[in-house]
């Protein structure tokens, strides 16, 4: 108890090399368990973003492309598919429902997802949350658009904003000028890749792009109270959720689209491409790992440091000590509970810091990139990254704690 | 239990390294009670024999009875023990713990040894703390850090917490040479009194014989030790 006492106290007295050494071993678990818990968090909110869905169904391609396209709102479609196979999937006898993924236009960076009921109706994340609405409902005519509520906030838009899409993905000079949209519903906040899209109807966007066959404005617009659904025709999507009547047939179903004649298709389980994603992804985990491994390896030896230095001048205290009635022992515990105080308060503040760290970029991140993070508890890594630094800093502590023992033995009352 | 003998030592025989020996210690006896002044030229021995009577050194041979135990059949934590417990030490300078404040030091025994806990004067270790510093003169610095004490206010501190809880020993290895002569009349009157308030017996090692006069007994390490530095 008095070693404690003392030990935490010879600490205090050292504020500003203590407070330095605890900072740099604080950094590094920081760095540690901070890309542990981004990764993590990814992970978490990658998986939450799409449950229920037992395929994602595209034109023929990789398999990661299209799950990040269709659901994370991530890179393109190279192909779209016909809305004739579409409507044959969703009304094979094995399908519960489908949801048609329309892509390709954008709004101010904002990605427009040209959707119908059934995407209000049936899509679930993180377990059995659907999509509600905050204001308004869902977009029914063909000029009406529902905003993501990412999309409503940033860009400040309210219900019945008139707003202009525009062609492709990037801030495009090729405007639909002559076709605004008009707001009629917001969603509510989902923390998934949900909130960044601006959804409108199939038809909508087929009244978009009609006179575009040609990849170009058509020479006159079309004005807006011509066109009529009447003479619209939906011809492609690209890309559906499906969701089977029984998980069972998901590997038939999965393996019938995949060899579906009329039209070459890509089916995929989210499930499995996301740990193919996981398993791309862990080797820069592993990178950025051995990354703060190194420099939490620098911070210790900054402790080592400071306790070794201080040793010389410490003699004295220690024959003091010594003349007080304390074993030598005694002396090579204060010395390894310095060194343990300070890899213990390092991991604490490191840990505190990362998940501050951890809440603070969750928002921006999912905002700006799209990236879905979710807020993760403690996991056995992370008990283990804490556990490893504390011993770690307890077993450098022998360094200085031998040497004191030693002179606390040889040196009599004559050191100093 | 008070033996007429508060130290005792026989044929010691004590080297840093084995082969070398620093001190050889024919007998030297201190009666209980006294006020001894061990006195000798610098580098003949007197710390190193000062670090024999507290056992945080052991004799290459003979033997050590202090205050009625015989050191060299001890246990290395059963000296430390008998040695936080029943006895004082002073050094010459740096005798404080320099991340503790003056009350935290001159507590320490007391925090350390249940047996000078045990025998303070007033009611809890705190009051004890702040009449011993009182009667050394130093209330205004009771919570202070003691790296701010000029050298004679921390000696007196050393003196506080060397007397605390009672040991039956107090040794002094050479307190006085870092203050000048003046001060030094004080600290040793401050010593005498205390020590005779714990009814310790008082080793005072110098190599100043002009405080010779004041003790009732006195020893040159050159007598007793069969000397090799
Ligand atoms: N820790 C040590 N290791 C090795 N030799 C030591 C140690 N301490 C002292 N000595 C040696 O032992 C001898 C006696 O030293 P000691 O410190 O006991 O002398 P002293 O009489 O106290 O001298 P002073 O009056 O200068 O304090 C010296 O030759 C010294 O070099
Ligand atoms: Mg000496």
């Amino acid at each position: 108890m008095t070693v404690l006492r003392l030990a935490y106290e010879s600490l205090r007295s050292r504020m500003f090399t203590t407070g330095l050494t605890i900072f740099s071993i604080a950094l590094s678990v920081l760095l540690l368990v901070g890309v542990d818990r981004i990764r993590q968090g990814t992970q978490v909110g990658f998986e939450g973003t799409l449950s229920q869905t037992d395929l994602v169904v595209g034109a023929r391609g990789g398999s990661l492309p299209l799950l990040l396209y269709a659901v994370f709102h991530i890179g393109t479609a190279n192909n779209d598919i016909s809305y004739a196979s579409y409507q044959y999937f969703a009304h094979h006898p094995a399908v519960l429902w489908t949801i048609p993924l329309s892509m390709g236009d954008s709004h101010r960076g904002f990605r427009v997802v040209a959707t119908d009921d059934n995407f209000y109706e049936h899509y679930r994340y993180r377990g059995d949350h659907s999509l509600q609405f905050a204001q308004g409902s869902r977009a029914e005519g063909i000029f009406d658009a529902v905003l993501g509520s990412a999309v409503a906030d940033q860009l400040h838009y309210h219900l019945g904003q008139q707003i202009v899409l525009s062609h492709g993905l990037q801030a495009s000079f090729l405007k639909h000028t002559a076709d605004p949209y008009t707001v009629v519903g917001i969603l509510a906040h989902t923390a998934t890749p949900v909130d960044r899209g601006i959804y409108i109807t199939l038809w909508g966007d087929e009244a978009m792009h009609l006179g575009w066959e040609n990849g170009a404005p058509p020479l006159t617009a079309i004005p807006e109270s011509q066109i009529h659904k009447s003479d619209l025709q939906i011809k492609t999507i690209s890309a559906f959720l499906l969701r089977t009547k029984s998980r069972m047939s998901t590997l038939f179903l999965q393996r019938e689209i995949n060899t579906y004649k009329p039209e070459p298709l890509t089916a995929i389980i989210p499930a499995f491409t996301l740990e193919d994603l996981w398993s791309v992804l862990s080797a820069a985990d592993v990178a950025l790992s051995l990354v703060s491994g190194a420099v939490l390896v620098v911070g210790l030896l900054v402790m080592l440091t400071a306790l070794y230095t201080s040793l010389n001048e410490r003699r004295r205290e220690i024959a003091v000590l010594r003349t007080l009635g304390l074993h030598a022992r005694q002396i090579f515990a204060l010395f390894i509970l310095e060194s343990s105080l300070i890899s213990a308060a390092g991991a604490a503040l490191g840990l505190a810091a990362a998940y501050l760290v951890l809440f603070a970029i969750r928002i921006p991140v999912e905002n700006r990139y799209g990236i879905p993070l979710a807020m993760v508890g403690f996991s056995a890594r992370v008990a283990y990254y804490m556990a490893a630094v504390v011993v770690a800093g307890a077993l450098l502590g022998f360094i200085p704690a031998i040497r004191a023992y030693r002179n606390a033995l040889v040196d009599g009352l004559s050191a100093g | 239990m008070i033996s007429p003998e508060a130290i005792h030592l026989k044929n010691v025989v004590f080297g840093y390294e084995p082969r070398t020996p620093v001190l050889e210690v024919g007998e030297l006896v201190v009666e209980t009670g006294k006020r001894v002044f061990l006195y000798g030229p610098s580098g003949s021995g007197k710390t190193t024999l000062l670090g024999l009577i507290t056992g945080v050194l052991t004799p290459q041979q003979g033997s050590c009875a202090v205050l009625g135990k015989d050191m060299t059949k001890m246990s290395a934590p059963a000296r430390d023990r008998h040695r936080g417990a029943e006895m004082g030490y002073i050094f010459q300078s740096f005798n404080l713990i320099p991340y503790l404040t003056v009350r935290q030091n001159v507590a320490l025994p007391c925090h350390v040894h249940k047996r000078r806990r045990q025998n303070i004067v007033a009611q809890t270790v705190s009051k004890e703390v702040e009449r011993l510093v009182a009667r050394l003169g130093l209330d205004t610095h009771l919570d202070r850090n003691v790296k701010k004490l000029s050298t004679g206010q921390q000696q007196r501190v050393a003196i506080a917490r060397a007397v605390i809880g009672k040991p039956r020993l107090v040794i002094a290895d050479e307190p006085t040479s870092s203050l000048d002569a003046n001060r030094r009349a004080d600290f040793l009157e401050l010593l005498f009194e205390v020590c005779d308030e714990a009814q310790a017996t008082l080793v005072f090692v110098s190599h100043d014989r002009s405080l010779m006069e004041r003790f009732e007994e006195r020893i040159a390490l050159s007598e007793i030790s069969r000397g090799c530095a």
